[in-house]
């Protein structure tokens, strides 16, 4: 299988814990700061939804995790090491060890379903082509689209897309998958399909899952753990039975869906009164 | 409030120059990363050949048809200026020479970044906004090597091949128009042209031309679509400026080659 290769480990990361995230700060520019302070754990084998509206940092989170972006402040710790410390060959030793999902599935378009899968596969080891397509046919088997391998992305239908992708997010049995709205526009059908898939897959594999996603029905459906984030920030955490009773209004507004609340209706703007007919003063 | 129209002014000024040198300095970076990973396109070969048929073979169809039709021009139009001097014995050397030396590589390079060079940059450029290139990272393959490296290489082979051929059709373009319609004699049509084409300092020099072209037409392309913005309207942008970046730096560098290249001309 996969050869698995493990970078120096970190002392100021536990090795016990899948991720965590310490104090970590992170804006694209000194003005607008994206997150502020996020301490997050995740620990082996657990399934943990970090849920907040559009635009909260929550990408931001998966992207400093797979070591795409770097934390300005705080540590960012996978698998028992820093990624913000490592260079570039052990971060791609360790990107051998995270699969990660991307929202509209990034598939490469010119390639079959089959080629997709075969493609970390061929990149990273020495194996045999029979081999190959078989590993590829068990991955495509489990998703449910062994049926499909020679298709190409563009004849696959959105769940479709998004189940593919996600057999080549475990293509080489990664200790931790990484989720980025993978429920973001699927009919109700293909949305239980792939949100049962994440689940057994987490379960059936042990390895350990961060769905990153505004779905909030789903979620507590499959979730060990939910982390809200707004502004930047952690402003709530629990247990599906914890968020289902949370008297938080933020969760609140979250889970039944209310248009105002804690996250305002309106973009901030001057006064009303200050706007509109301001040609009569 | 003139002074704050002023400080917005060197605010935007101060913020543009800042940006093209973000820009300048992401370009160099960038160059320095495609040499560094120019070995792997040939580890990857089969991807850099696939890359040659994209880019070559695909764009035969544009560069044999405007090379003979180029030629043929050619002749019509040297024939008429050549008759007048009573040269028209000397058409051959001057179809083969302004090709040669000058259209092929010129017109085959613009043809090139127009059908090749802006198809690798959407491509590219599609891959990133569909995030293509960030599932690769993320899946620890680089980008670089796997897809930027081997369309460099594909366009620099590509385009000097290109280029002989768009001068070798408009040769044959000129024979049938010089000998077959106007009835030049082909005896001195060929003759004269074999005795006034030097390899060395014509083809040789048309070559280096092609191979220069091909490599700022591939740089630029590569790089415009690495560098688009994830979105329509940025991969648009992108495209577009690789036709005229790539355009503009074709005839300057055509320039500045044909003043080192030939200067017993007179220059």
């Amino acid at each position: 299988m996969p050869v698995v290769e493990t970078a120096a480990v970190s002392p100021t990361c536990p090795t016990e814990i899948a991720v965590r995230l310490t104090g970590v700060t992170f804006g694209y520019d000194r003005a607008r700061p994206v997150l502020r302070g996020i301490d997050m754990t995740v620990p082996r084998g657990r399934l943990v939804a970090i849920m907040g509206g559009s635009g909260c940092g929550k990408t931001t989170i998966l992207r400093l995790i797979g070591g795409q972006l770097r934390a300005q402040t705080g540590t960012v710790c996978v698998a028992g090491e820093d990624v913000g410390a490592l260079d570039r060959e052990a971060l791609f030793a360790l990107r051998r060890r995270i699969g990660m999902l991307f929202q509209f599935g990034a598939l490469f378009t010119d390639m079959s379903v089959f080629e997709n899968i075969a493609f970390p596969l061929r990149e990273h080891t020495e194996l045999q082509e029979e081999l190959i397509r078989d590993l590829v046919l068990m991955k495509l088997n489990a998703v449910g689209l062994r049926g499909a391998a020679q298709l190409y992305p563009s004849e696959l239908s959105g769940g479709m897309s998004r189940r593919v992708a996600l057999a080549r997010a475990i293509a080489l049995d990664p200790m931790l998958v990484m989720y980025d709205e993978p429920f973001a526009g699927l009919d109700p059908i293909s949305l239980g399909i792939v949100g049962q898939l994440v689940r057994r897959l987490n379960d059936a594999l042990g390895i350990t899952s961060i769905v990153v996603t505004h779905d909030i029905y789903e979620s507590l459906k499959i979730v060990d753990y939910i982390y809200f984030v707004s502004e930047g920030r952690i402003i709530a955490q629990g247990t599906p039975d914890e968020v289902r009773a949370s008297h938080d209004p933020f969760v609140r507004q979250f889970v039944d869906g209310q248009p105002d609340g804690p996250v305002p209706f309106h973009y901030p703007a001057k006064a009303i009164g200050r706007e509109f007919a301001s040609h009569v003063r | 409030m003139f002074a704050d129209t002023i400080a917005g002014a060197l605010r935007r000024v101060g913020a543009a120059t800042l940006d093209s040198l973000a820009r300048l300095g992401f370009a160099a970076r960038f160059s320095v990363a495609i040499v560094m990973h120019l070995p792997g396109a040939f580890r990857r070969l089969s991807l850099t050949l696939r890359e040659i048929y994209f880019e070559g073979v695909l764009s035969l169809v544009i560069i044999l048809v405007s090379g003979l039709f180029v030629g043929m021009v050619l002749a019509l139009q040297g024939y008429d200026v050549l008759t007048r001097y009573g040269a028209n014995e000397s058409l051959g050397i001057l179809v083969a020479l302004s090709l040669v030396r000058e259209l092929g590589p010129v017109v085959a390079g613009l043809l090139f970044a127009s059908r090749a060079g802006s198809a690798v940059t959407a491509e590219i450029g599609l891959m990133k906004t569909t995030e293509q290139l960030s599932a690769m990272e993320m899946m620890a393959v680089d980008p670089l090597a796997r897809v930027v490296a081997p369309r460099f290489v594909g366009g620099i082979i590509s385009m000097p091949l290109l280029a002989s051929l768009f001068s070798t059709l408009g040769i044959f373009g000129a024979y049938l128009v010089g000998v077959r319609l106007i009835g030049i004699d082909a005896g001195s049509f060929w003759g004269n042209m074999q005795a006034a084409v030097d390899f060395r300092y014509d083809i040789l020099n048309g070559f280096i031309k092609s191979v220069v072209f091909g490599i700022a037409v591939s740089a630029i392309a590569v790089f415009e679509g690495y560098n688009a913005r994830p979105t329509a309207e940025g991969v648009s942008s992108a495209t577009t400026r690789t036709v005229v970046a790539s355009s503009l730096s074709i005839l300057a560098l055509d320039f500045v080659l044909t003043v080192f290249m030939f200067r017993g001309v007179g220059v």
